[in-house]
């Protein structure tokens, strides 16, 4: 048995709203980075946020995560238990979250399978990874990703894609409903940006909803069933096919403007 | 027969093993507590609040309030204002230490210049003397060794998380902010606890050189931690011991080990690092060779196959 058959919840119904935001507004240092950002996402959906650097990507999924609060509008969770408009953790769905790796200390004395356990602390003694519960868990969703071998490896002695596995393994070993991936698949190579989208088919068809960032409009937007271009406002969403045309593509990345230039 | 009574010698004084006892609690405690600012890459912390609490203990003693609760109230207090401002501008914690921290200092040392009668009071502040440590003394550092045990069972998990990804940390339900000002707080107790015994202007190299010395060894933080401590505990022990031979101030020569110890484990390492076994196909063996990076490594000599990078 591995954590994609046992460990997270049950199938549910994807047309229930899991996240509605309205109107929201967020910047830094008085300049705003998102404007009026109105989105429902749907129980188990997969969305793919696209848009260029400075696009408002990142601060989208930090307002998500509860990670900053936004200048003004709401945020609306429905998860099976509870609904509210919140500016708080409290009633969040669980939600796996992976950084952009960049944000990492590299140098910290410390394994794969310990960072893993790190998002099961709440279950821990001293050492996230001192338990039997912990070593288990872990070592399962190494198994799925096919990681196994690496846990003992010092997080810093993987490559790129290797790391980025790693993180999403942290991301989905406590059992989240919620993912939230900035940039999953950015210095993966081809194999991994496989294996990593492989992985987060099948967390969507366990009912997970996942939102993700990314750049790359060929190899990972493409193939979401939905995309949502963002600079600044939301300028585009809809599915893969109807959404990455030319038109918005040049609107979404600013060529428009330097074109009419 | 005679050498090793002598040996023995300092163990008959009460005074003595007061001491040894208690500069091996300030010494693991501290080497513990380092881990975690190193890793932080805030080694500059120790410095700081062991410099800014002196303040405290001048005005507190001058105010004929204990000497320990108004140091520890400034020490909190700066630790507070050191990681606000952090947090809410854009001058780097570094900076902000600095100023703080040898404010507090140039505190004390105005009010002890500027009333030269109780200037002698507070040698032992700034240098340490282990061997007057008091009844009070012992009991304090008995009690802040157990809050600092009590701390690693309870936070360690959430403190480890956060420096290691404070950004997920939050999202995973950490209260980071929380966990920080508890370390900090922790941090002044600590160092004020031990300021009788290492002295204020030495305590820096007490907390930081364990740590680095027990990283240098591993590259696992739960053995770094342990480590660390017993680094902390043993160059604490060695130092106080061998003072009481030299006739030296015993803060000064624990520190001064501790520095030893990081020094000898740095030449071994690059040794090490230079100099370490490896494999050539089924062959086995060691010797010289300059790294290019982690895995790769170049020879003066050439070998017909090459496994190892």
């Amino acid at each position: 048995m591995s954590i994609m058959d046992h460990a997270l919840p049950p199938p549910a119904s994807t047309t229930a709203t899991m996240i509605s935001m309205r109107n929201i507004v967020y910047g830094y240092s008085h300049v705003p980075v998102l404007e009026g950002i109105s989105l429902d996402v749907r129980r188990g959906e997969k969305i793919g946020i696209l848009g260029p650097n400075g696009s408002g990507k990142s601060t989208l999924l930090k307002i998500i995560a509860g990670l900053i609060k936004p200048w003004s509008g709401s945020i609306v969770f429905s998860t099976t238990t509870t609904t509210t408009t919140t500016t708080t953790n409290s009633n969040r769905p669980v939600i796996g979250y992976m950084p952009q790796v960049e944000s990492i200390d590299w140098d910290f004395p410390i394994t794969v399978e310990e960072v893993i356990a790190l998002a099961l602390w709440k279950r821990s003694g001293a050492m996230p990874w001192s338990n039997r519960y912990a070593r288990e868990k872990v070592s399962d969703v190494l198994e799925v990703l096919g990681m196994s071998r690496y846990a003992k490896r010092q997080i810093r002695e993987l490559s790129g894609g290797e790391q980025q596995r790693v993180f999403l393994a942290r991301a989905i070993v406590h059992e989240p409903e919620l993912l939230l991936l900035d940039e999953p698949t950015s210095g993966a190579d081809h194999h991994t940006r496989e294996d990593i989208l492989n992985v987060l088919d099948g967390l969507s068809k366990r009912g997970v909803t996942i939102m993700l960032t990314t750049h790359d409009i060929s190899g990972v937007a493409s193939r979401l069933p939905r995309v949502v271009c963002l600079n600044r406002r939301i300028l585009a969403d809809g599915s893969a096919k109807d959404i990455l045309t030319q038109d918005n593509l040049l609107r979404i990345y600013g060529l428009v403007d330097s074109m009419r230039l | 027969m005679s050498e090793i009574n002598s040996l023995l010698l300092p163990f008959q004084y009460e005074f003595f093993i007061r001491g040894i006892l208690v500069s091996i609690l300030v010494g693991a405690m501290n080497g513990m507590l380092g881990v975690y600012i190193v890793l932080r890459g805030m080694s500059y912390i120790g410095h700081g609040l062991s410099h800014a609490v002196f303040g405290g203990a001048v005005v507190s003693h001058m105010l004929n309030i204990n000497m320990y609760i108004g140091a520890a109230l400034w020490g909190i207090a700066s630790s507070m204002i050191i990681g606000e401002v952090s947090r809410r501008t854009r001058v780097r914690a570094d900076a902000i230490i600095g100023v703080i921290s040898t404010a507090g200092f140039a505190i004390g040392i105005f009010l002890i210049s500027s009333t030269r009668s109780f200037t002698r009071n507070f040698e032992a502040l700034l240098f340490g003397n282990i061997l007057g440590i008091t009844d009070m003394d012992m009991l304090i550092i008995s009690i802040v060794s157990i809050v600092v045990l009590a701390f690693f069972l309870t936070l360690n998990r959430m403190m480890l998380f956060t420096i290691f990804d404070r950004e997920t940390a939050r999202v995973y339900g950490v209260r980071t902010d929380l966990v920080e000002l508890v370390f900090s707080i922790l941090l002044a107790v600590v160092v004020i606890a031990s300021m009788n015994a290492i002295g204020v202007t030495l305590l820096a190299a007490a907390i930081v050189a364990p740590a680095i010395s027990a990283r240098m060894l591993t590259n696992n933080f739960s053995r770094m931690i342990i480590l660390s401590t017993v680094l902390g505990a043993l160059t604490a022990f060695s130092g106080m011991y061998v003072s009481f031979f030299l006739d030296s101030a015993s803060g000064a020569t624990i520190v001064l080990f501790g520095a030893g110890l990081f020094a000898v484990l740095l030449i071994y390492t690059l040794l090490r690092r230079a100099y370490h076994t490896h494999s050539h196909g089924s062959m086995r063996h060691a010797h010289l060779h300059a790294h290019r990076g982690d895995h790769e490594h170049e020879h003066e000599h050439e070998h017909r196959s090459h496994t190892n990078g």
